[in-house]
């Protein structure tokens, strides 16, 4: 029955429900995790990135990317459909360079691509965006952000979050978890994005992707050898907390 | 009316512009500095029609700089005076075309220095020295005198300033300060200004 209301975009179904966009989320569901969390002077974005192939370059699966300096991106879905995106926002911050002479600032660009994918929610021919995205950077004030965009078109600021497959736990971990204490420090907050994304992450350690920005810059990729130490520590204090509640009993 | 200078060295890239902005007979300023930084290891110096030196450059630069962001990269200097000079000839063929005189200079890692004369019809030249504007008239032969392959920094630094004295002392234009920048492995510094001040305190050569 549905099936006739999921034809073109721009129709709703009887009960309110635009289905395309619904499925363009479920694509996001289906994608990889990625995580963001901002810190009190950073903003650290991660990756899960499976699926790179024995003899596949490990250079050309990207899923974070720059738009600006100061902007940094990742996101979970369709990479086609992200490339696209990134394009279109990569020119939208130097046109917004020319026209006014300032860097743009997060809120900004995180509208500008929520209204992009908004646009293709609601005009004949297209198809929804399939991705969500983690806008992660700083103001020319200083300021740190993390947003949130998702293929409807929504977007939202955040201390921390997580989307694509089991965001569901990986935000609640983060409820859990989140302290203004532990990201007030660099170390503190990349620990925190690297637990959230092992909490969920089917291959381990081995196939994370690790971006950390800091105020005026440029990003620092972790490579493995960076993130196995962190795994390292995230471990050990596991072990430590489980001690602890062993004693008690 | 106004002049830009250039030299190439074996290891850097050397510019100086004076910072005159003139219109009709009226100095409107005297302190309008020329020679933009686009990257880490590129500069580009630009005279002209007053408004198209700045949105024609400002246009190049970002674009060079979308570049980056998208290929993680920079463009090399080679590369990015093709690209100028290609705009430039498309904009020429249009109904609107730019009037700008410039300089593409950068250093390349691999490549080493490069400097590019591009004038307003679009040629575009690898060069070792030149100038544009009424100031080059003089400069050129100074730079046959003194330049040769080996040139330093401060001998080219030099070279400007022996420049400038000519065209101060023959040029019917005021042009009284020429700000410098030079770009070579460490990236692009400025350097003191050549100045009618500066000059004049120091002792005759």
């Amino acid at each position: 029955m549905s099936s006739r209301y999921d034809r073109a975009v721009t129709i709703f179904s009887p009960d309110g429900h635009l289905l395309q966009v619904e499925y363009a989320q479920e694509a996001v569901r289906k994608g990889s995790t990625a995580v963001g969390v901002r810190g009190s002077n950073c903003v650290v974005l991660g990756v899960e990135k499976k699926s790179v192939a024995k003899l596949q370059e490990d250079r050309t699966v990207r899923k974070i990317c720059m738009l600006d300096h100061h902007v940094v991106m990742a996101f979970a879905g369709l990479t086609a459909d992200a490339r696209i995106l990134i394009n279109r926002a990569q020119v939208e911050c130097q046109s917004h360079r020319l026209n006014v002479e300032d860097p743009v600032t997060l809120e900004y660009i995180t509208r500008y691509i929520a209204q992009l994918k908004q646009k293709y929610t609601q005009s004949n021919g297209r198809r929804p965006f399939g991705i969500s995205c983690l806008i992660g950077g700083f103001d020319a004030d200083g300021s740190p952000h993390l947003f949130q965009t998702e293929p409807s078109g929504i977007f939202y600021e955040y201390k921390a979050n997580a989307t694509g497959r089991s965001a569901k736990t990986v935000r609640e971990f983060f409820e859990k978890s989140y302290s203004a204490n532990e990201v007030s420090t660099q170390n503190g907050t990349v620990k925190l994005a690297i637990r959230a994304l092992l909490e969920v992450a089917q291959s381990g350690q081995n196939n994370l992707e690790v971006a950390i920005m800091e105020n005026d810059k440029p990003l620092k990729m972790l490579d493995s050898k960076d993130i196995a130490e962190y795994v390292k520590i995230i471990e050990k204090e596991k072990e430590e907390e489980l001690e602890k509640k062993k004693q008690k009993k | 009316m106004e002049t830009l200078l250039g030299i190439k060295g074996p290891d850097f890239v050397m510019l100086a512009a004076d910072t005159t902005h003139a219109r009709s007979i009226v100095v409107m300023k005297d302190d309008q500095n020329k020679i933009h930084k686009v990257s880490n290891n590129l500069l580009i110096s630009t005279i002209g029609e007053s408004g198209d030196t700045e949105q024609f450059t400002e246009f190049i630069s970002k674009n060079i700089a979308l570049y980056k962001m998208r290929n993680g990269y920079d463009l090399s200097p080679h590369a990015a005076a093709h690209f100028t000079r290609k705009n430039l000839a498309e904009y020429l063929r249009s109904r609107t075309p730019y009037q700008v005189f410039m300089f593409v200079a950068g250093y390349d890692p691999n490549d080493g220095p490069e400097l590019t004369f591009i004038d307003y019809l679009a040629s575009a030249k690898s060069v070792n020295y030149a100038g544009h504007g009424y100031g080059a008239i003089f400069a050129s032969s100074i730079y046959d005198r003194y330049w040769h392959p080996k040139i330093t920094q401060d001998e080219a630094y030099d070279v400007l300033k022996k420049c400038v004295v000519e065209i101060q002392k023959r040029l019917v234009i005021n042009l009284p300060n020429f700000n410098v920048s030079v770009v070579d492995k460490d990236g692009v510094k400025n350097l003191d200004p050549i100045t009618a001040k500066s000059l004049a305190a120091e002792p005759a050569a």
